[in-house]
């Protein structure tokens, strides 16, 4: 009894090494403390974390928390029970030899198969390099029999050689030892690629960077999500991907009922059963499908309640789709040539920046569930962005703002804010006046900047990560 | 267009203070099978205008045994979860139009979705 009391203990107090993907940086810490936070955990890494390394090593959780969080990430490759580390092998040795032994023996005993993989970042081993690397860990009592196609157990040897690919040290930064305990959803990326999708538009969001946002919005089962913008709903795909029943509204009809003109090279016009729920059914999440509409984002559709679990979108900035709403400005009285006659969309004006994210902030303020988020990317001129030009609510918290750089002048940053409080009426006039949203009042001048911006690429690679998730 | 959307619609037609809920003239309506989940029901049932459902129900004649009163202890009943999960998600207004009960104005649904769209005038 008391042997096992032990055990549970030291298992409760066992450390995790998460492997990152070394590409959306920013959005990783984000991602993996929304996943925590869904778990009611919170995010503890070791003293001397570093938030660029591939490597996370993380306490306070239990296994069922690290395989919750892989079933979700993007950002993560792998996990492991981190069985011991070093700066040195015999480091790694000493630390592997005080790993409590009951923890090892349930994995390495006689009737078990196991494998041990050796991964190194920032080189490449020769495979009779990695042989002797593996010979090397003998000190452990495995007693079990080596299986390379289906073993129980998978053990894992990290290398990391550092992050600079032209400074490769000759023996590594750091040695990790763990046992295998899930693998993160990158598969999810190549599985659902904007290439293969049924359905997609000029401005489709790439798969990697949707499933991020569903992860920062803490999406969960049985939510209810809504997406303003919803364009041909990448973002929809992706929450419905994890549980969450989807709806979304656009100002464009023929997007909303897939017509018009095809987004595809090869092909003039969408095909029949191009839409939304097509590209849900694609995935197979057809019944998290509830509804889309034409609606403009400026006018109030819904009646005032808590009604969304998350409000996650891409709001049009006139940089690649034109910005509109419904409107009367008599300068823009020429009707609006739909392709199809029941297209008709009323006289619509230029839809400033500044209103979009006044309008999304407080309908956020308005329909979301305490406690739930708004995801969203506001463009920003890299010059003269400071975190002040952020868009504030007195009913929403910032959670997080991570940076996808686009150019040497321009970038977007997605955007995580958290319903903290329900809006009284005094809110919606304070933040009407609020001065941040400035830089967005000169719609024009800042989508001419952003233009100006786009086309200077100075071509640092350095400042320019993967933009595109692989 | 669903009745959970329905339910959570209303009109936004300028001036109108009584726009709730939208009255529907359906000329299509169509029965789509969706999984059933009752935690997800259950966890709508408080976000619903209860009154709302059972009219919209009533309207397209697929009101059936639906109470008039919200049961209690409804997460246990899967009977009750059963009948409010189909007229939330398997009732489909395919084609005709919902109507600002002030106003009077149309929002027509075609396909199955609605376009709340308003002319410049009144918005």
């Amino acid at each position: 009894m008391r042997i096992k009391m032990a055990t549970t203990l030291n298992r409760s107090c066992n450390q995790y090494l998460i492997h990152l993907a070394q590409d959306n940086l920013d959005f990783r810490l984000p991602e993996i403390k929304a996943l925590l936070a869904l778990r009611g955990k919170p995010f503890h890494p070791r003293t001397n974390f570093t938030e660029k390394s591939p490597f996370w090593c993380l306490d306070g959780l239990c296994e069922e928390d690290v395989r919750g969080i892989m079933a979700r990430s993007v950002c993560a490759k792998s996990a492991f029970e981190l069985w011991g580390h070093g700066q040195t092998h015999s480091e790694l040795k000493t630390s592997l030899l005080n790993y409590p032994l009951e923890n090892m023996l349930p994995f390495m005993h006689k009737d078990s198969t196991y494998k041990i993989n050796v991964y190194t970042f920032n080189k490449t081993l020769e495979f009779a390099d990695r042989i002797k690397r593996i010979d090397a860990l003998d000190y452990l009592p495995f007693e079990g029999a080596v299986s390379l196609k289906s073993p129980e157990h998978i053990f894992c040897l990290l290398e990391d050689y550092g992050t600079d690919p032209n400074n490769i040290p000759e023996h590594p930064n750091y040695i990790y030892f763990g046992r295998w305990i899930a693998d993160g959803q990158r598969e999810l990326i190549r599985s659902h690629s904007v290439k293969n999708r049924h359905f997609i538009g000029n401005t489709s969001m790439d798969a990697g960077l949707s499933f991020i946002m569903a992860n920062h919005a803490k999406v969960k089962e049985n939510d209810l999500v809504f997406d303003p913008f919803v364009g041909t709903g990448s973002l929809l795909v992706a929450c419905s991907q994890f549980g969450a029943y989807v709806c979304g509204t656009d100002i464009d009809f023929n997007t909303i009922h897939g017509k018009g003109r095809s987004s595809r090279k090869s092909q003039k016009w969408r095909g029949p059963d191009e839409n939304i729920r097509a590209n849900l059914r694609q995935y197979g999440t057809e019944k998290m499908y509830v509804d889309v509409m034409v609606s403009d984002a400026s006018k109030p559709v819904w009646r005032e309640a808590a009604l969304f679990d998350a409000i996650i979108t891409d709001p049009p900035y006139g940089i690649r789709e034109s910005t509109r709403r419904t409107g009367s400005h008599k300068d823009i009285s020429k009707p609006h040539d739909g392709i199809y006659v029941d297209s008709h969309v009323p006289v619509s004006q230029a839809y400033h920046l500044s209103d979009i994210f006044t309008d999304l902030l407080h309908s956020s303020a308005l329909h979301l569930v305490m406690g739930g988020r708004l995801v969203y990317w506001l463009p920003v001129y890299r010059p003269e962005y400071c975190e002040e030009m952020v868009p504030l609510h007195p009913c929403l918290r910032v959670i997080s703002n991570c940076e996808q750089t686009l150019s040497s002048h321009t970038a977007r940053r997605l955007i995580t804010m958290e319903k903290i409080k329900e809006p009284e009426e005094l809110d919606s006039l304070a933040h009407m006046e609020d001065l941040h949203l400035s830089p967005y009042q000169g719609h024009n001048a800042f989508r001419e900047k952003y233009f100006s911006g786009l086309n200077k690429r100075c071509g640092k690679e350095e400042d320019r990560p993967h933009v595109n998730g692989q | 267009m669903k009745l959970l959307t329905h339910n959570m619609l209303t009109s936004h037609v300028k001036g109108v203070t009584k726009g709730y809920p939208l009255l529907i003239k359906a000329t299509e309506v169509k029965m789509n099978e969706v999984e059933f989940n009752p935690q997800f029901v259950s966890r709508m049932i408080p976000k619903l205008e209860w009154s709302a459902l059972i009219q919209a129900a009533e309207e397209l004649g697929h009101r059936q045994d639906l109470p008039g009163e919200l049961v209690p202890d409804y997460e246990k009943d899967e009977e009750f979860l059963k009948m409010v999960h189909r007229v939330l998600l398997e009732v489909e207004v395919i084609e005709g139009f919902l109507q600002c009960p002030e106003s009077g104005r149309e929002f027509p649904i075609t396909r199955g979705i609605p376009n709340m769209l308003l002319n410049e005038e009144e918005a």
